[in-house]
């Protein structure tokens, strides 16, 4: 019984869901005119009761983000938790991490935790990339004789020696997530709680982590890890934990796991994408959307086929960039496309629907993933893993008959064979 | 090995322990805040400096020569003023500060766990250092006007932590209101401009009426800053003190109300922030 590490029991979270507001926040004036209204209708109706909660007229619907869901983890286990978008895996995470309260059920956890739910949190602008180390360190729960003993080989590993007195804010993205990430893979915890934060940096530089990563495990620490990309979960995880609408949906080696969730995935096909914003007011995905190119609502792609992808971001401002990964079943990127390279560089990104048409789809038959992100410079303001799913199958190219096995790769090239005579 | 048990209202009862457990967090985002304040410019440093020091000037022109304002016994009224000025500004700032802390973090609070507590706490605390920067001032001035302060200057340390505790008290519960009422930031700046002017800031609080000393004195600062006047201008200066421990009594309450109401809304800053 000592060797587990982790006890899940239990765990539910539900969140209040407004329906008329969009903001989750409340605004003081509100409250008071309701305030005011509440006291005048009473002053007129006296028999009648009060309305109940702050703003009434406003239904709250309760949403559970995570619904009963237990397991044990035993210590040395690399546990990947799969699932769609809003199956509650950042719920989970979050509430492992204390960042949020379970509404029911417990946890325990005996050891010490480190939570990269993002690389480079709390790293400030004007400092230095040394003097990030170390504030940085200290958020994930470094101590300072920690920092300071790791301190080169965290900038090793970074490198980034010749810009260590230089503020972050010069540094290009590649190396600031670099740094970012050398301080987190320093984290000597018992317990590893890992986002998604492997999908930023080069593919050299994702390698290297992964690679950090699995150095970890083997020392006997254990590891939830949480990503879209099922061919990092597979080589670095053993048990799989998939998680659907708050439920546990299967817990299981971790082949099975993908296995059973790729079989979901290939089910759906979605089209499109929509999104509400938090009400903050600062830029998001407001939605999106495939079809033909033509204009009609998208079905089935086949291949050679002209395709639109349609956007729109809400709240747009000056200095948006905007880019879409078409990613393989395995969360590969595939080919991806930027408002940065393609357009003219001050591209504004605007408040109606912009499109990126695809005149031949060069994609063999399977079942595509499209991600996307909002960017500004540099800093990712929103993003969507796994938002769309879509379906393309063999059909001819430019005459030519392409067939369906295509030895497990995705992108097809015009091509020609010359034969001797 | 340490054993964590998450559960609804755990983190509740072990909040003072963690927030021991989490000082060396504390540390740091103090002197992030610091290093980040003086770095941006040189200004920061200047600030610090020219800001009480104009509205010194000011408030010694109009009050003093223009209003003909009594100062406290035979010490000169830029005097009297700054060692009003310097509280005063460490509690406004304190207060700007923190209600912005928890907004301008909220990266870190939804990604990270700590009790949330340290974060207007350190502001309070980057507040303080301007402080100390302003308060070499006020040997300047009173090199200036070679007027010497007597042995009374000796329990400034006292007032200081007054003065501490008033606007830890006042910046959480601003905060909390902050996070809460997303518009309660626009009332802030009115509060602290409000406050100047009903804190005895710029006129000795003996200018006001006898009968109305006790009700004043329900101002959290008329403590702080009759106590800084009392230590700074040694004999010249004389406490009021029902309306010093009033005042004094009213501090301690806004502390503890601030903290309880801070840790009441805590909980969902990350649900709802």
């Amino acid at each position: 019984m000592s060797d587990t590490v982790i006890k899940i029991d239990g765990l539910s979270k539900s969140y209040l869901i407004g329906h008329q507001r969009r903001e989750k926040y409340l605004a003081l004036r509100d409250v008071l005119a309701e305030k005011a209204k509440s006291v005048g209708k009473r002053l007129l109706h006296p028999l009648r009761g009060a309305s109940v909660g702050l703003i009434s007229g406003d239904e709250f619907e309760e949403f559970w983000a995570l619904d009963d869901v237990s397991f044990e983890v035993k210590q040395g286990e690399r546990v990947g938790i799969i699932g769609r978008n809003g199956a509650g895996k950042s719920t989970l995470l979050k509430m492992l991490s204390r960042i949020t309260e379970p509404t029911r059920g417990r946890i325990e956890i005996d050891g010490r935790v480190a939570s990269l739910l993002e690389v480079g949190t709390g790293f400030h602008p004007e400092l230095t990339g040394r003097e990030n180390v170390f504030l940085n360190g200290a958020i994930l729960g470094m101590s300072r004789v920690e920092i300071k003993r790791k301190f080169d080989e965290i900038v090793d590993f970074a490198e980034v020696e010749k810009f260590l007195d230089t503020p972050v804010k010069r540094y290009s993205s590649g190396m600031y997530v670099r740094l970012a990430f050398a301080v987190a893979a320093h984290l000597e915890p018992e317990i590893l709680v890992v986002d998604e934060v492997l999908a930023v940096g080069d593919a050299q530089f994702q390698k290297k982590c992964l690679g950090k990563m699995e150095e970890v495990s083997h020392q006997g620490r254990t590891i939830l890890f949480v990503s879209h990309n099922m061919s990092y979960v597979s080589e670095l995880c053993d048990r799989g934990i998939l998680l659907n609408q708050g439920r546990l949906e299967l817990d299981a080696p971790i082949d099975d796991a993908i296995d059973h969730y790729l079989n979901r995935l290939k089910a759906v096909n979605m089209p499109t994408y929509k999104a509400t914003g938090d009400g903050s007011g600062s830029p998001y995905i407001e939605s999106a959307w495939i079809s033909y190119g033509d204009g009609e609502p998208l079905q089935e792609a086949r291949t050679g086929d002209s395709v639109g992808f349609s956007f729109k971001v809400g709240n747009p401002r000056k200095g948006l960039s905007f880019n879409f990964s078409i990613c393989d079943m395995m969360g590969h990127k595939v080919s991806n496309f930027n408002t940065l390279n393609t357009c003219e560089r001050d591209l504004v990104i605007p408040g109606e629907n912009f499109v990126c048409t695809i005149e031949e789809l060069m994609l063999s038959e399977g079942t595509y993933l499209v991600n996307m992100a909002l960017v500004e410079g540099g800093a990712l303001i929103d993003h969507k893993t796994n938002a769309m799913v879509f379906d393309v199958c063999a059909a001819s190219l430019r005459g030519r008959k392409i067939g369906n096995s295509n030895y497990g790769t995705s992108i097809l090239m015009h091509h020609s064979w010359k034969l001797p005579s | 090995m340490a054993r964590i048990i998450i559960e609804a209202g755990r983190a509740e009862r072990h909040y003072w322990l963690d927030l021991w457990r989490f000082r060396e967090l504390f540390y740091v985002l103090a002197w992030r805040d610091i290093l980040v304040r003086y770095k941006q410019t040189i200004i920061g440093v200047a600030w610090a400096i020219v800001r009480p020091l104009l509205t010194m000037v000011v408030f010694t022109v109009i009050f003093g020569k223009l209003a003909k304002l009594p100062s406290d016994g035979a010490a000169p009224y830029a005097i009297l003023v700054y060692a009003a000025m310097l509280p005063w500004q460490f509690f406004a700032n304190s207060l700007t500060e923190a209600s912005n802390s928890l907004l301008d973090n909220e990266k870190l609070i939804s990604k990270v766990y700590f009790p949330r507590l340290i974060v207007p706490a350190s502001s309070v605390i980057t507040s303080f250092v301007d402080f100390l920067i302003s308060s070499v001032i006020l040997f300047g001035v009173m090199a200036w006007y070679q007027y010497w302060p007597s042995l009374r200057i000796l329990t400034i340390p006292f007032f200081i932590a007054i003065a501490f505790c008033a606007a830890m008290g006042a910046g959480l519960w601003l905060t909390a209101l902050n996070v809460k009422y997303r518009d309660f930031r626009y009332i802030v700046p009115f509060v602290v401009q409000f406050g100047l002017y009903v804190s005895p800031v710029g006129f000795s609080s003996s200018v006001v009426p006898e009968q109305y000393r006790l009700l004043y004195s329900l101002n959290p600062m008329v403590s702080v800053i009759d106590g800084f006047r009392w230590a700074i201008l040694g004999n010249d200066s004389q406490i009021y003190l029902p309306g010093f421990f009033l005042s004094l009594g009213v501090v301690v309450l806004l502390l503890i109300y601030g903290v309880l109401y801070f840790r009441k809304t805590e909980k969902s800053f990350a649900d709802i922030i």
